[in-house]
């Protein structure tokens, strides 16, 4: 049971960089991701400002080594996990027991939504399992293979907490013994689907959005893939850990298909189910990665549960969701390497476009990127619909 | 207000209210029919659907939607200003 | 490992037939999902409209928590005691394909909702107040080996006391739902063999 998992190194790709060193001078500049549509096609595309990853997929597909017709979703998370493999140094792949667990929401609906149009022409085209092809698990196996991981391949969809629980599951296969490694993260790319989704729900904000401000008006999609490489204590010796995944929880807030309770219950429990795994109290956190869409409904009520949490110590605390939108399956593996990352070099990152104090809330988050801090326990939390809460510590030893 | 009655039982899937269970000025969210923040977005798309009225704003809801009075009084007066 | 964990429950819907701890409870008649569901619904329970709302992942889903759970002691567990372990193929696909079709009119957000499949999760912790911690896996088949051994890790380093294992997939007409109550004491041990001949059963 009390294995440590170590992050051995990871990898991004998002809407404000190519690579982790492309995202982490991006905080540095200030230079947030959002901008009009580029390469998605949408009726939308002058109305919804988007964090696309700023290459088309011919360019994707030659970083990624794979023929042009893959998917964004798969070719992005190829990317972002080879970059986090690289990281670790450890070499062959071949040579150790690896598993993959990868999140997405929506598989390779880029290329599934041109089936559809065909497919609602004339249902009995009988072309159905094709489509299963795209879906979720699809978009796994092809970066495995890819990857040439074989020991354990596992897809998990629970909405915009998705990658934080593939975390979660990598962790316990390395503290079972089932592999000794876990590329653990998530992909998604962005589509018409999701951006008319979100428009139905008029959650989307025209201008870039304001995370934990009180004039915010909803959230920006975004795209991308994170991936972290979590490492069993028995190859400690082979890798320059940049921290350890010290604790983590997950919790149902039981209370709307889609909304989070006013009080944030699920929010609270599993932050301080993660908090208690890692035998900290909330005094320790020195910053925490927020999940903060920028949406009334969850700033609101992750911020209340952290007031109920953490007051009166307040730790440093942002939302990077306002530098690459929100990336949904993706962004809890990409705000788990930033959040890794902090402790690595004490990096606390900004919150972009911060102006006015939530009335509900005593605390505002940071504005300006700084590094060197003397960070030892840092928190990323991820929250999706269907009330799924999840909420993960990185501990610097 | 018969007709809306039909209307938002069809388009919020409310297979065991019958438009005579919905009185005029009964409370439309919570106590009432207990509607949620959802069936508000699908109240919004009916307006639009059967009415060709656009709510762009969803914090109009509550006003709007308060009763099938409200929603009534709502309709006959976008009506008249589209006239 | 130690295996702690042991099968206290099982529900099985398919063709037609609601199956509880291997025993027919109740069939339905007529071809389309659908009216079946609407059947078994009124068969079950009544008295919860939002059932209507949901789409028909979330509603297999709900109603063998239902069949599985009614008058179940799991249900005075404390809610963050209650967690869950679902899985199937096709994702949210059923559901997908149908929001998409609304996309070229109006939008449907009701629809929309339901374009996770998780959101099955959230329609059982939501009625039955569960708290605890619950994960969703896309796996091309029914993978007995996961569902063994994950809720057993749960159990065993968790909060959780309770677990819905489940493999829900539904696509059009298609459906098949196989859920077992799981707990730390009883009699039949959770293992890859239990959940394969459970799953084999008709």
């Amino acid at each position: 049971m009390s294995v440590k998992v170590w992050i051995a190194g990871g990898g991004v790709i998002s809407g404000i960089g190519m690579n982790l060193q492309e995202n982490l001078q991006a905080f540095k500049d200030m230079r947030t991701g959002m901008t009009t549509m580029q390469y998605l096609q949408s009726v939308h595309h002058e109305t919804f400002p988007v964090a696309e990853v700023k290459a088309d997929n011919d360019t994707l597909a030659d970083m990624a080594l794979m023929p042009e017709n893959t998917s964004r979703t798969a070719l992005l998370s190829l990317i972002a996990a080879r970059e986090a493999w690289k990281s670790t140094g450890l070499g062959d792949i071949s040579r150790y027991r690896v598993g993959f667990v990868s999140a997405n929401t929506v598989g390779g609906m880029d290329k599934t939504e041109d089936f559809f149009n065909s497919f609602l022409a004339n249902p009995q085209g009988g072309r159905l399992q094709q489509v299963l092809h795209h879906e979720c698990g699809a978009v796994t196996e092809l970066v495995a293979d890819a990857m040439g991981i074989r020991h354990h391949i596992s897809t998990i969809s629970t909405a915009c907490s998705s990658a934080a629980n593939a975390l979660m599951y990598g962790a316990r296969l390395i503290r079972n013994n089932i592999v000794d490694i876990v590329i653990a993260g998530g992909t998604d790319s962005l589509t018409r689907f999701t951006l008319n989704g979100f428009n139905t729900l008029m959650i989307l904000d025209q201008q870039p959005c304001r995370p934990f401000d009180d004039t915010r008006t909803g959230l920006n999609l975004g795209e991308g893939a994170g991936y972290v490489v979590l490492v069993s204590d028995s190859l400690l010796a082979h890798i320059q850990p940049w921290a350890r995944l010290s604790g983590f929880a997950n919790a149902n807030d039981a209370y709307h298909q889609t909304a989070s309770s006013p009080d944030g219950t699920g929010n609270y429990l599993a932050m301080k189910g993660a908090l208690e795994m890692a035998g900290l109290t909330p005094e320790d956190i020195g910053y925490i990665n927020l999940h903060g869409t920028g949406t009334q409904n969850n700033d609101v009520s992750e911020g209340i549960a952290i007031n109920r949490l953490f007051a009166p110590h307040f730790p440093a605390m942002s939302s990077t969701k306002s530098f690459t939108g929100h990336t949904l399956g993706a962004s809890g593996g990409i705000e788990a390497v930033y959040a890794a990352l902090a402790l690595k070099e004490g990096i606390i990152y900004p919150n972009a476009r911060f102006q006015h104090q939530m009335k509900e809330l005593p605390f505002t988050p940071a504005t300006a990127f700084s590094a060197g801090n003397d960070l030892k326990h840092v928190m990323s939390n991820s929250f999706g619909f269907g009330g799924n809460c999840s909420s993960l510590v990185f501990s610097k030893e | 207000m018969a007709d809306l009655k039909a209307q938002i039982i069809e388009q919020l899937n409310l297979q065991e209210v019958k438009p005579e269970d919905i009185g005029n000025d009964d409370p439309l969210f919570k106590t009432g029919l207990g509607l949620d923040s959802i069936d508000a977005l699908e109240l919004i798309v009916l307006l639009q659907q059967h009415y060709n009225i656009r709510i762009a704003n969803p914090e109009q809801g509550p006003e709007i939607f308060h009763s099938i009075r409200t929603m009534a009084e709502f309709i006959t007066a976008q009506q008249k200003q589209q006239a | 490992m130690s295996n702690s964990a042991y099968i206290t429950g099982t529900c099985i819907i398919r063709e037609h037939k609601i199956l509880l701890n291997d025993k027919l409870v109740w069939e339905g008649k007529g071809p389309e999902l659908q009216d079946f569901l609407r059947a078994a619904y009124d068969h079950v329970s009544g008295q919860y409209p939002k059932f209507h709302k949901m789409d028909p992942l979330s509603k297999l889903g709900w109603l063998a928590a239902e069949v599985l759970l009614k008058n179940n002691p799991v249900l005075q567990l404390p809610p963050a005691a209650v967690g869950m372990v679902l899985t199937n193929r096709s994702a949210s696909l059923d559901t997908d394909v149908r929001y998409y079709a609304t996309v070229k009119d109006i939008a449907s957000p009701a629809l929309f909702v339901y374009t996770l499949p998780n959101i099955v999760m959230g329609e059982i912790c939501i009625r039955h107040g569960f708290k605890g911690e619950n994960t969703f896996f896309v796996s091309e088949q029914f993978d007995p080996a996961l569902l063994a051994a994950y809720p057993a890790q749960l159990l065993a380093e968790t909060p959780l006391q309770a677990c819905l294992v489940a493999w829900v997939e539904v696509m059009e007409q298609d459906y098949e739902v196989v859920m077992a109550l799981v707990q730390n004491t009883g009699t039949q041990p959770l293992t890859k063999e239990a959940l394969t001949s459970l799953y084999k059963k008709k």
